[in-house]
């Protein structure tokens, strides 16, 4: 029988160290959606998703009240647009960007992710329109999430989408400048996309995916920091079993919503996603983590080594708690979003070179990071460029969401609000990479591809 | 049979089981076990209920329970016993 102490230790967790489930994202197969006549093929989108989901937010409701476990966000994920959209005649894919925004708002999610392309290897004529499309998009719905995939271990980097998405993350910042360019918050540029993965805004249903399915993603930095909080001063063997025992903690409670979610709603339970996700919240932030092993402030020496050791325990804890792990799963390193990365870039310890750093070894990549506004297409570029490849080369996830707000400058603090946060207005190499990036083509995939 | 865990922590007072237990008898909300402490100071008490053929659901169980805990000025909440064992039972 469970003990008091036990008990008490949960309802501590959850009251005190912000545990909690990130998001029920439920994805959702568009494929059957398509249409020659992209009018109708919206309607179709319209209806199924609105039929999909029409109980997801409040079975969400209801498994909190009964669990007392707060669940943050109820999430859709769809098929990339570009493959559904592919069939119509439309000269541009906004019309279908509109729909997702109606749909996921009438069935009260607050975000759905999937106005997306693969364009890894190359572009098909649907990718290109969709992708055209992504600024106005972005600019004129209020939830859609938008992910391009530019590279993969496999495929190499696509340099031709890659020089595309520096445009089209400056075209989005520009429509959405009344907001500092909050468009591009919800613009990921990936490598190696996962197809399962739960959070935004790089979210999408993948094609090997079934008609329709749950995945959980769980958080809780602010546990993971307490209970290092209790070993001060012990050696790294013992910092990394107590990682992963909380870890394990954690993903059996994102494994009990999932298959919770999954009965009531009658739809497959696809992943959990044991991913640390930090908010602005003090207290919920990753960066705290890595300062609770001793370091400082979060991006001085050491502070990848730190981010290694916990990303690993991370995985290591959550693998045997949950019996289907996928998603990105690990730490999350996102500026704006996490109470100590803002502290730190604001004061000076943290760079975005840094961050690239971190990035070889956390589970995604350079993630909310508001650049200059002057910042170039072709910089931007090129640190996609430079992200896929490490993606590319280490094969994992690695993803590019910046913010050139325009007209702000280095030092600068650009509020987004919410759980994106606030972000302080990082500095980028000033030295010119356009001819770099102008080249186009394919970096071919690196050897360790061929292991068949 | 589905168990339930309620947890009341809070500054101690002369009526909170009552006030408790008033509330579950009259959504025929059976008490399988019981136990309290003072621990630090807070009384803290910790009672395993059987919800299965209670009156209202777990939403209302919840608001009513947490209604009365801010009228006697402790935290009471009602969840599943799942949360416990997944968490602390492999």
């Amino acid at each position: 029988m469970i003990n008091k102490k036990e008990t008490l230790e949960t309802i501590h967790m959850i009251d005190n160290e912000h545990l909690d489930i990130r998001t029920i994202t439920m994805g959702i197969s568009l494929l059957d959606c398509a249409d020659e006549n992209a009018e109708k093929s919206c309607e179709k989108i319209y209806d199924k998703i609105s039929k999909r989901a029409e109980n997801l937010v409040a079975t969400g409701e209801h498994i909190e009240k009964e669990l007392g476990i707060p669940i943050i966000n109820k999430r859709i994920s769809v098929t990339p647009i570009s493959l559904v959209a592919a069939a119509s005649n439309a000269k541009s894919y906004l019309c279908y960007a509109k729909a997702l925004d109606k749909a996921a708002k009438n069935v009260g999610v607050n975000f759905i992710g999937g106005f997306s392309a693969l364009v890894h290897k190359g572009f098909t004529k649907a990718d290109r329109i969709l992708i055209d499309s992504i600024p106005e998009a972005l600019s004129q719905t209020d939830i859609v999430c938008s992910s391009v995939n530019v590279g993969s271990t496999k495929a190499g980097i696509n340099m031709d989408a890659v020089k595309l998405m520096g445009e089209t993350i400056k075209k989005t910042a520009e429509l959405t400048k009344s907001t500092d360019g909050f468009g591009c918050a919800k613009l990921v540029v990936f490598c190696n996309a996962v197809e399962d993965n739960p959070f935004m805004a790089g979210a999408f249903h993948g094609v090997g995916e079934s008609e329709c399915v749950i995945n959980v993603g769980v958080s809780g930095p602010g546990v993971v920091k307490h209970a290092l909080e209790k070993v001060k001063g012990a050696d790294f063997g013992v910092v990394a079993e107590t990682v992963k025992k909380t870890a394990f903690k954690v993903t059996r409670m994102g494994q009990l919503v999932a298959m919770e979610a999954s009965k009531r709603l009658g739809v497959p339970f696809g992943i959990v996603d044991l991913s640390l996700a930090p908010t602005p919240a003090v207290g919920d932030s990753v960066a705290y983590i890595l300062e609770e092993m001793g370091l400082e402030k979060c991006g001085t020496h050491g502070t990848t080594a730190a981010l290694a050791l916990l990303n690993d325990a991370v995985k290591k804890g959550g693998v045997f708690a949950s019996s289907y792990v996928g998603g990105l799963s690990g730490a999350f390193i996102p500026v704006s979003e996490d109470a100590g990365m803002i502290e730190a870039a604001k004061c000076g310890a943290l760079s975005l070179d840094k961050l690239e750093a971190m990035t070889c070894v956390c589970s995604v990549g350079l993630d909310m990071i508001v650049v200059p506004g002057d910042t170039s297409s072709s910089t931007i570029s090129a640190i996609i460029a430079d992200e896929a490849a490490i993606g590319m080369i280490n094969s994992k996830t690695t993803a590019v969401r910046l913010i050139p707000a325009p007209g702000k400058k280095v030092g600068d603090v650009v509020e987004f609000g919410g759980l994106l946060g606030t972000g302080p207005v990082m500095a980028v190499n000033s030295a010119s990479s356009d001819e770099f990036v102008a080249r186009g083509g394919r970096i071919p995939a690196p050897i360790h591809s061929l292991r068949n | 049979m589905k168990k339930a865990i309620i947890s009341v922590i809070g500054k101690d007072k002369v009526g909170i089981i009552y006030g408790v237990t008033k509330i579950l008898s009259e959504n025929n909300v059976n008490v399988l076990d019981i136990s309290q402490t003072i621990m630090q100071d807070l009384f803290t008490m910790m009672m395993i209920v059987d919800i299965e053929n209670a009156k209202g659901d777990m939403g209302f169980l919840s608001d009513t329970l947490s209604k009365e805990g801010e009228a006697l000025g402790v935290d009471i909440r009602i969840q599943l016993e799942s949360i416990f064992e997944s968490m602390h039972r492999i």
